[in-house]
């Protein structure tokens, strides 16, 4: 849902981005290789957009998060957030940058820690930061609650009295505490139940609205995050495969791994699903540390040819807008129509 | 209507902990029929596991303890079998799938062995006949050449193989009553589409009656016959798949429905429903669900609604008419036999 009005302004500038886990073997630690988590990743999010990454687990969407907040350190590329490269950017520069970019974690009970109470959790940043005296935090910490929708008189509690969905409230309340601009969301609702996904994801959205915030919106869930992003990214064992307009991206995938993707997400319609034509990917998702070579979906790629192994299919812009890595997308595009799979089902 | 396999009647668990009473389940009755899908939707907490594992005694006692009800599967009651029998019905008539095939498979075991294992126990196999039918059922399951694949340890195959291993073991003895307990829950969304896709068409195969435990309602929609929604460790809803998505009566299923976003749709702002679900340490009085629920009036608060007719085979457990916007007092529920002319 376009909660907010995306602008032409790039807030946050990923080149080629890299991120290889070194394998070390030996006492001495020797490097026998690495786990290429994040490959090469190239991509812009516009100030007041939400931009959806999707993938599997292992495709590296989780370390893209944190590598781009210097959570974890760069191997290679540059970030470059509004203006600033931060990249190698020394850390009093970096901390002074920190009030405008935040996180909110996918698990509500690791990521509060359990022996500070809701007021000091959501205080801390404040604190660490300096902000207003002792009388205007407690005044923050409470508007900071009842914009998150719990109550003030929750400030004195501890995070286990919570419920799941009222903790990641709490870790909201702090992600929103420095009036950011820019929040990475790392899967904030696959931990919850159900019917409370609905409700964090309402506050999410209301809170874009409110504070004009930027989202880079990291999940597995592809339904959710058609509902929640303006543009997606989907990655496959560490580069980007496609990256479009939420619609473009939904109702005509070009890349065969987002129409595989697409096909493997139930509908819950028990008549669509039955009338569905699948694309079932065979195997598993290769190991990081040994992609295949050229390119990385060729071992399930329906559509695979020799050309694949061969070389690397570059990340272009294939239709103004829309970015994707494959070699045959022209052919894909002819061959099978806009959206093939799921024309099928919304014809019936 | 086919022959019922499994007909539970008012089984109720509770957990003794530290805390408290968990009352987990609290009178929970369904039939399964033979051949049938039948999914079990409901969130953490609801009591969807701990009624099946409760069925094949299979929940730690103590701390938890079976304090009523029956389950009939061919004339005999399996909450009231010693372990003996018990043993022969699990893994035999009865097979299991559960969600984490790393915690269920024994780790320092082939995964030859432990197929030929049960069916060593179960049937009358020699070792080499075992041995065969365990690389044909490696085969059924769509794992690439089972012959070295039996000779493996559980870790060393990938999360979608092991839990195909897990369908292997859970078909190897032809059971007429296949339990899965969120068996995709933990696979990548493509692994999870492969597996469906296996079971699928292994129930067209071997025609056994599936009880496939879920929360997501997307997953059962494609696969099942029928469903029961579960809230609150009571059975709110069930209806044959269609009616429960079509047209969901509890306010439950229906905000639940209406809060999934949908992968071929753009929708509005997603409904919500407001609350949290509730504590199982507190006495169930009442309808579950009523402090949750725009409709609940007084009478939700004290009086446990019961499941009614509200169409074939769709029942609903809610004092709250939705389709004529009225209060359903007692004695005017409808019996089953209304609808049946009406289809």
């Amino acid at each position: 849902m376009t909660s907010n009005s995306p602008t032409n302004e790039v807030l946050v500038k990923v080149t080629n981005l890299q991120r290889h886990f070194p394998i070390t073997k030996g006492i001495v630690k020797r490097q026998v290789g690495a786990v290429r988590a994040v490959d090469d990743v190239s991509f812009n999010i516009y100030r007041g957009e939400t931009l959806g990454l999707v993938g599997e687990s292992g495709s590296g969407k989780t370390t893209v998060g944190r590598v781009i907040l210097q959570l974890d350190r760069a191997t290679g590329g540059s970030v470059n957030f509004d203006g600033h490269e931060i990249v190698g950017m020394d850390s009093s520069t970096l901390r002074s940058l920190r009030p405008r970019m935040q996180t909110i974690f996918q698990d509500p009970h690791a990521s509060l820690n359990p022996r500070m109470t809701v007021a000091s959790i959501v205080g801390e940043p404040l604190l660490e930061h300096r902000i207003g005296n002792h009388d205007e935090r407690n005044a923050t910490i409470e508007r900071l609650l009842l914009q998150v929708g719990l109550h003030p008189s929750h400030a004195n509690r501890y995070p286990h009295e919570f419920s799941g969905g009222q903790r990641q409230r709490i870790g909201i309340a702090r992600a929103i505490a420095l009036n950011p601009e820019f929040i990475v969301c790392d899967e904030p609702i696959a931990a919850l139940d159900v019917s409370i996904q609905a409700q964090v994801v309402n506050l999410l959205e209301d809170l874009q609205q409110e504070l004009e915030l930027t989202y880079l919106f990291i999940s597995h869930d592809l339904s959710m995050v058609r509902h929640m992003a303006d543009r997606v990214a989907v990655m496959y064992l560490g580069k980007i495969v496609e990256l479009a307009g939420v619609d473009e991206l939904y109702d005509d995938p070009l890349h065969p791994y987002t129409q595989a993707l697409h096909s493997a997400v139930p509908i819950p319609d028990p008549f669509h699903e039955s009338h569905r034509e699948r694309v079932v990917l065979q195997g598993d998702i290769p190991s990081p540390s040994n992609p295949p070579s050229g390119c990385r979906f060729r071992t399930r790629c329906p559509i695979a040819e020799d050309i694949c192994a061969e070389s690397e299919p570059a990340f272009r812009e294939v239709r103004p807008g829309r970015f994707a890595a494959c070699h045959f997308i022209e052919e894909t595009a002819v061959s099978v129509p806009a959206g093939t799979i799921d024309d099928q089902a919304s014809t019936v | 209507m086919k022959k019922v396999v499994l007909g539970v009647d008012q089984l109720r668990t509770q957990f003794n902990t530290a805390d408290g009473t968990v009352h987990a389940v609290n009178g929970i009755s369904f039939d399964l029929h033979e051949g049938e899908f039948l999914g079990v939707v409901g969130e953490s907490g609801s009591g969807k596991s701990v009624t099946m594992m409760s069925l094949l005694q299979l929940i730690p006692m103590p701390p938890g303890e079976i304090v009523g009800g029956t389950a009939n599967f061919h004339g005999e009651d399996l909450l009231a079998m010693d372990n003996d029998r018990l043993r022969q019905i699990r893994g035999g008539k009865i097979g299991f799938i559960f969600q984490d095939p790393m915690t269920s498979l024994n780790p320092v075991i082939t995964v030859g062995k432990q197929l030929t294992e049960s069916l060593g126990l179960h049937t009358d196999m020699s070792k080499s006949e075992a041995k065969a039918r365990a690389e044909d059922l490696l085969n059924i399951v769509g794992i690439p050449d089972p012959k070295q694949r039996l000779k493996n340890y559980p870790h060393e195959m990938s999360g979608g193989m092991r839990q195909r291993v897990m369908i292997a073991m859970a078909i190897a003895c032809t059971p007429e009553v296949i339990i899965a307990d969120e068996p995709t829950t933990a696979l990548d969304v493509t692994i999870q589409a492969q597996i469906i896709d296996q079971v699928r068409s292994l129930r067209e195969d071997l025609g056994t009656a599936v009880v496939w435990i879920t929360h997501d309602l997307a997953v059962v929609a494609g696969l099942a016959d029928r469903v029961i929604v579960m809230y609150g460790g009571r059975i709110v809803e069930e209806a044959p798949v269609g009616a429960l998505y079509n047209s969901a009566n509890h306010p439950y299923t229906h905000g639940l429905l209406q809060s999934l976003p949908r992968l071929d749709q753009k929708g509005q702002e997603l409904y919500s429903i407001d609350g949290q679900p509730p504590n199982m340490l507190n006495e169930p009085v009442g309808c579950s669900f009523a402090p949750r629920c725009e409709y609940a009036f007084d009478r939700c608060l004290t009086e446990q609604p019961l499941l009614r007719n509200v169409g074939l085979r769709h029942k609903v457990a809610c004092h709250w008419d939705v389709a004529n916007e009225v209060e359903v007092r007692l004695g005017d529920e409808v019996g089953e036999a209304q609808f049946e002319v009406t289809a």
